[in-house]
């Protein structure tokens, strides 16, 4: 029969229809459950994915829920617990920006010597185009992408032309925004500056030893001579590994099986020998600081 | 280096060079041998040589036709070369598959070249663009006339020593932004009207815009029968709700039957190439989504393709995995909004679109959750994709592939597919025979609702797509009730590939190979990647001189390239017709215009 198509498909728009309302009042009861009350008129809803029917948001008393990686303008992280802005004045964000809408001033201190601080630092929030390389490429994370969307203002120029103190949020802000990707942050963060101080230690036991060594250095033979990093064995080692890698796999391994007996033997004497340096370097910071606090 | 593998215009070495024994004196020497070999043909020979190509070698699909200005190039492989211009042709066979056929024509500055579209009529909009943007003409080009900028615009902007108004620098990043802060608005560069120049001669107050274009001007004017009526000049403009965008097409009617039709565009041009020179190669990937806008991923994932020819960095499996999962779920929403405004079109007003685009709406609050945005993502990075999936993401996306998008489909197919009007008003309305398609270079569902089995993710597989089980569905007719059903049996192979997809990723991985960092410097060379994008064949075309920026960028957008296909399409419908034809073609004036 002519018409059966047309037949069929309105059955699909009323079936549609229809169904917009049963979901409804199924949901009924908790077509708010999961949303969260900011006070008695404004609440932010959270759309699920398996959402069938009618739902419309009352913006602006209701506002959806943003993912957390949603990004729009960037902003600047004052980092709380440390007391100053996250923000050393780098520039990467302005060089990797691709509209170049960032522009920095490096702040100069009272000799006019250029610190690590930014004086003066814009977004043209009108020419950002929220691609959100400033924060990817950020090597103190004091960069990141901020939700709020209602920046609408009457004029461009200067409403839209963000400075230092706009962009500016303290970093609880920032950790209520992006929860997982701040505690990544902060695990990183403390891991390399857990790295940074045993770096310094070091730096500073080795400097410590130069300086003991240097001291009785006037009485041994071993005065003015830099000490090797790597003892013999360590080098030999080293070399037979070289040596082996290069000359290809069948070779190669005849050369291991042969060397590595004796490598075994360089490396652990070697390891031995890290060990020792280890604890005459220790010993000798002790006996540094007993004299010290001794004096 | 390529300079040790250019060969000098010498007549000794040309029996070693393809195609010398059937059109002697064509190939006169190869280009670029490290990254993508191509050959130098010689001028007076190219249309032999095409001819020659396309009857006995059966490379039927003239995909690309670029043109490159090498006057600023600094790297060594150009040395020796005194032409300006290079004007490149790739070529495809959707018989035989295999790989292109490169051809780098030389022109110096204002020489011509013959044109290609004898051969291939769908070099038309491609050379027009060449023309437009670099001022190389064509001859024997049946229109050759600005397609992208207006007639009364000065100069070519692609050439190198073509300046923009609101020009700071000739690469980014600007130095005047840091330490120093120095920071300019376009709008102080461009005070109204004194950003504008004409060309010599040219008087803005004296021109009249033409009525007749060609071919509307070629239709005839009168005589139709025993009264002499007049044809008349419809122009269904720019500002117009069913041009999907800023798109103007001028009919030539007799009544109400279409006797010429001509697309005319531009309207959203915004020189997307030239702001790619100025870019670094990373900043252009944000910009690469905003080509064609509704699907932001395919586009991406193009230009990652391209530019990893010339970086060698290889891809995690994690990371290719999640590539096809965004190109796929890109496809279906496509598809999706594809299918709810061809009905548009058709005058259904707007419930098969929203119905359409409903699960749209939740594919994108998938690309937000993992992107940050729903239609800009910006998600791809050379090397692989800048983020991992978020926890509970691919719950999510199993429940839309599993158990969402078939019913969806299903519920479009039942509401439409059998509905008399798009019957009656879709079958046999804008056919084109699937040689014609081929001959003007359209690519895509196009010429699988005509019957030709072409699709790269099985020609020219890239990036895992080999892995999948999935069909090309091809329909005969060539109609419009085709294309819209050929879109929704592609939904439906995308959906079956989003499965296996999401049933094989590897639980654990890295996402992004390479070293990642913000500059880099490419091999010296070009690429051309071309990827299976929900409207056709996208197509990248970089060359590098070994600098942070490109030296020069093309995309190969198959909207553009499929308008050649419009006023053919047109002629004997109906002028409500010609609006559902172009919505059939399925275009986004970000593409066409770039």
């Amino acid at each position: 029969m002519f018409g059966t198509g047309l037949l069929k498909g309105l059955g699909i728009t009323l079936k549609h229809f229809t169904d917009t309302f049963t979901d409804d009042r199924r949901k009924e009861p908790s077509r708010y459950e999961g949303s969260t009350k900011l006070d008695d008129r404004r609440r932010i809803v959270d759309q699920p994915i398996t959402q069938e029917g009618l739902f419309t948001i009352q913006y602006p008393e209701e506002r959806r829920l943003l993912p957390e990686r949603f990004r729009y303008i960037p902003m600047l992280i004052f980092d709380t617990e440390v007391g100053e802005d996250r923000c050393t004045a780098c520039g990467i964000c302005a060089k990797v920006c691709p509209p170049q809408c960032i522009w920095i001033v490096r702040d100069m201190d009272d000799a006019g010597k250029p610190v690590t601080r930014p004086a003066e630092f814009y977004i043209d929030a009108a020419v950002c185009m929220s691609c959100s390389f400033c924060t990817e490429f950020c090597p103190f994370d004091a960069i990141r992408m901020n939700h709020d969307y209602e920046l609408a203002v009457y004029d461009r120029y200067p409403q839209l032309v963000y400075d230092k103190e706009e962009l500016t949020v303290p970093l609880e802000y920032y950790a209520a925004l992006w929860p997982t990707q701040f505690a990544e942050e902060q695990e990183r963060r403390a891991k390399e500056k857990e790295e940074e101080r045993r770096r310094e230690e070091e730096k500073k036991a080795a400097a410590a030893a130069k300086a003991a060594a240097k001291a009785a250095g006037a009485s041994t033979s071993e005065g003015g001579e830099a000490k090797p990093k790597r003892t013999k064995a360590e080098l030999d080692a080293m070399k037979a590994q070289a040596a082996a890698k290069k000359e290809g796999s069948a070779v190669a391994e005849t050369a291991a099986a042969s060397a590595a007996p004796a490598a075994d033997d360089a490396e652990a004497a070697a390891k031995k020998a890290r060990l020792e340096e280890m604890k005459r370097k220790a010993a000798e910071k002790a006996a540094q600081r007993k004299k010290e606090s001794g004096e | 280096m390529s300079e040790a593998t250019m060969v000098a215009t010498a007549p000794a070495v040309e029996s070693s060079l393809p195609y010398n024994d059937a059109v002697p004196g064509a190939v006169v020497g190869e280009w670029a041998a490290d990254t993508d070999k191509a050959l130098f043909v010689a001028p007076d020979k190219l249309t032999a040589l095409l001819t020659h190509l396309r009857d006995k070698e059966r490379y039927d699909l003239l995909s690309n036709v670029t043109c490159v200005d090498y006057s600023a190039y600094k790297g060594k492989a150009r040395a020796g070369i005194a032409e300006r211009f290079d004007v490149v042709y790739h070529l495809y066979s959707t018989k035989k598959g295999g790989g292109p056929v490169r051809l780098h024509v030389r022109v110096p500055e204002n020489d011509t070249v013959p044109s290609a579209t004898g051969v291939y009529p769908g070099a038309n909009l491609q050379e027009r663009e060449i023309y437009d943007l670099f001022g190389i003409i064509f001859e024997g080009h049946p229109n050759l006339r600005r397609v992208l900028t207006w007639e009364g615009f000065n100069g070519h902007p692609l050439r190198k020593d073509w300046k923009e108004a609101y020009f700071e620098e000739e690469a980014k990043p600007f130095k005047s932004r840091h330490p120093t802060g120095g920071y300019h608005w376009h709008e102080d560069k461009l005070p109204w009207g004194d950003n504008n120049t004409y060309p010599a001669g040219w008087d803005p107050d004296s021109w009249e815009a033409p009525v007749t274009y060609v071919p509307v001007s070629q239709a005839p004017h009168h005589g139709f029968g025993e009264l002499d009526t007049q044809s008349i000049v419809i122009n269904l403009g720019p500002h117009h709700p069913s041009t999907h965008g800023v798109f103007r097409m001028l009919t030539r009617m007799e009544g109400e039957t279409i006797l010429a039709l001509e697309p005319e565009m531009g309207y959203l041009h915004r020189n997307h190439e030239k702001i790619g020179e100025r870019n670094t190669w990373l900043m252009n990937m944000p910009f690469t989504d905003r080509l064609d806008y509704i699907n932001s991923m395919s586009n991406n994932l193009g230009y990652a393709l391209a530019v990893e020819k010339l970086l060698n960095i290889e891809v995690p499996e994690r990371a290719q995995y999640i590539r096809v999962i965004m190109a796929e779920l890109t496809r279906v929403i496509n598809h999706t909004w594809s299918i709810g405004f061809i009905l548009n079109d058709l005058g259904a007003l707007q419930t098969p679109a929203l119905y359409a685009i409903e699960e749209r709406e939740m594919i994108l609050d998938l690309f937000e959750e993992v992107s940050g945005a729903r239609l800009m993502c910006n998600y791809l990075r050379f090397g692989g994709v800048v983020r991992d999936l978020t926890p509970g993401w691919e719950e999510r996306a199993k429940y839309l592939v599993h158990d969402r998008l078939p019913r969806a489909l299903d519920q479009l197919d039942g509401l439409l597919s059998g509905n008399e009007i798009v019957k009656a008003r879709g079958r046999g309305v804008g056919y084109l025979s699937a040689q014609d398609l081929i001959a003007l270079s359209v690519s895509g569902p196009m010429i699988r609702a005509a019957g030709v089995p072409y699709d790269i993710r099985k020609a020219e597989p890239y990036c895992i797509y080999d892995r999948f089980d999935f069909d090309i569905p091809t329909l005969p007719e060539s109609d419009i009730y085709a294309r819209y059903y050929i879109r929704l049996l592609e939904a439906r192979e995308s959906i079956k590939i989003l499965q296996q997809a999401l049933r094989d990723i590897p639980k654990k991985g890295e996402v992004l190979g390479g070293k990642g960092g913000y500059t880099f410097r490419p091999v010296e060379g070009e690429a051309y990647a071309r990827i299976e994008a929900p409207k056709g064949e996208l197509g990248y075309y970089v060359v590098s001189d070994n600098k942070a920026n490109p030296y020069r960028y093309h995309v190969r957008a198959p909207s553009y390239i499929n308008l050649n296909a419009l006023g053919p399409m047109s002629v004997g419908y109906k002028v409500a017709d010609a609006v559902v034809i172009l919505g059939a073609i399925d275009i986004v004036l970000g593409e066409v215009d770039r």
